[in-house]
């Protein structure tokens, strides 16, 4: 454990790593709702995650969103002059919960 | 609609540190919000060049028809200086939110909480601790507090004064750069002896609530999993190694 955080403390990729809640506006955008306390399941690994728990990574063109437990790609989003393109093969399901209160 | 933008108008412009700084927005069609929660703030260039970011609520739900947003200002950054130095009271700007339901924390949803803030991580802690205070809640809450210095305290005053109160409610500081003559707090980066000498007085039944650089909340998750905290009680905020 203490090498993971080592390695983490020096890794550039996690140093520019924001969590789901930096985009929890964006997502709102394009879901019509706020859907960071929201789950959803990784296509690629099966792992079910909160999406204001998920990887960020927003300093490139788009927004990259990655599973925290296999680091593989859950969805994609760039806004283009058409409009927002978004790829979420990554996510073999989202479960939408009702809103707070 | 909550992700509509808004005009808000800076009713306030106050220090905490010399980096970092409180911003009042006056909101007259604000719906509320949650403590936790942040807004997305909006700024556009004469030219239609626009940016957005995201920056958490420092204040209680309880003030209505305003919110506090505070700022680190980060040299370099696109976003962040431009507040520090160009934005003044009567200024205008674009604001969305409330925004996020995962971070956050409510009288009602009790505790024992443990709240650990790195830095300007504090900010959505702040909310909820004003919160607490505001709505006279008896939920104890402590929040281990890592800055750079003691100028570097943000909310310094405020947090002596709420632990002062005897309600409940204590701040554990760290400083892991710089310290005053005499100093006999923490004086290093938390760690998992950290965590387990300010958890001793809530033990495993305590809800967490980590916001800070991704590598500080790192962290503070893992160790708290291994002190015993179970994975659902524990949110975390990251906000990378600086704003912009």
């Amino acid at each position: 454990m203490e090498e993971r955080i080592a390695l983490m403390r020096d890794d550039p990729a996690v140093d520019l790593m924001v969590d789901g809640n930096a985009v929890a506006g964006l997502l709102a955008e394009v879901f019509g709702v706020d859907v960071s306390p929201s789950e959803e399941r990784c296509t690629h690994c099966g792992t079910v995650s909160t999406i204001g728990t998920l990887r960020v990574y927003m300093r490139g063109p788009g927004v990259v969103i990655r599973c925290p437990a296999c680091t593989d790609v859950i969805l994609r989003i760039v806004r283009t002059p058409a409009g927002i393109r978004l790829d979420l093969s990554g996510a073999a399901g989202i479960t939408l919960r009702s809103p707070a209160r | 609609m909550a992700i509509e933008w808004q005009l808000g108008t800076v009713s306030g412009v106050r220090d905490e540190t010399p980096t970092v700084r409180t911003f009042t927005l006056a909101l007259p069609r604000w719906s509320g919000h949650r403590p936790g929660q942040h807004v997305d703030l909006r700024l556009t260039a004469e030219d239609g060049y626009s940016v957005e970011r995201s920056y958490s609520i420092a204040s209680e739900p309880e003030r209505t028809g305003e919110v506090d947003i505070t700022v680190e200002r980060i040299e370099g950054g696109e976003v962040s200086p431009f507040l520090h130095d160009i934005v003044v009271a009567g200024d205008r700007v674009e604001v969305r939110g409330p925004i996020g339901g995962y971070f956050v924390w409510e009288a009602p949803l009790g505790g024992p909480v443990l709240l650990v803030a790195g830095g300007s991580g504090v900010v959505p802690l702040m909310a909820m601790a004003r919160h607490r205070a505001r709505s006279r809640s008896d939920v104890p809450m402590r929040l281990l507090f890592s800055s750079r210095g003691p100028d570097e305290i943000i909310y310094g005053d405020e947090l002596g004064r709420l632990a002062a109160a005897g309600d409940g409610f204590d701040v554990v500081h760290t400083l892991t750069r710089r310290q005053s003559p005499g100093w006999t707090g923490y004086a290093r980066r938390i760690d998992e002896a950290m965590l387990g000498e300010v958890l001793e007085r809530f033990g495993a039944s305590a809800r967490a609530y980590a916001c800070g650089p991704t590598a500080l909340v790192e962290v503070v998750a893992n160790s708290l999993v291994r002190l015993g905290l179970p994975p659902a009680r524990i949110r975390t905020e990251r906000f990378g190694p600086t704003g912009t």
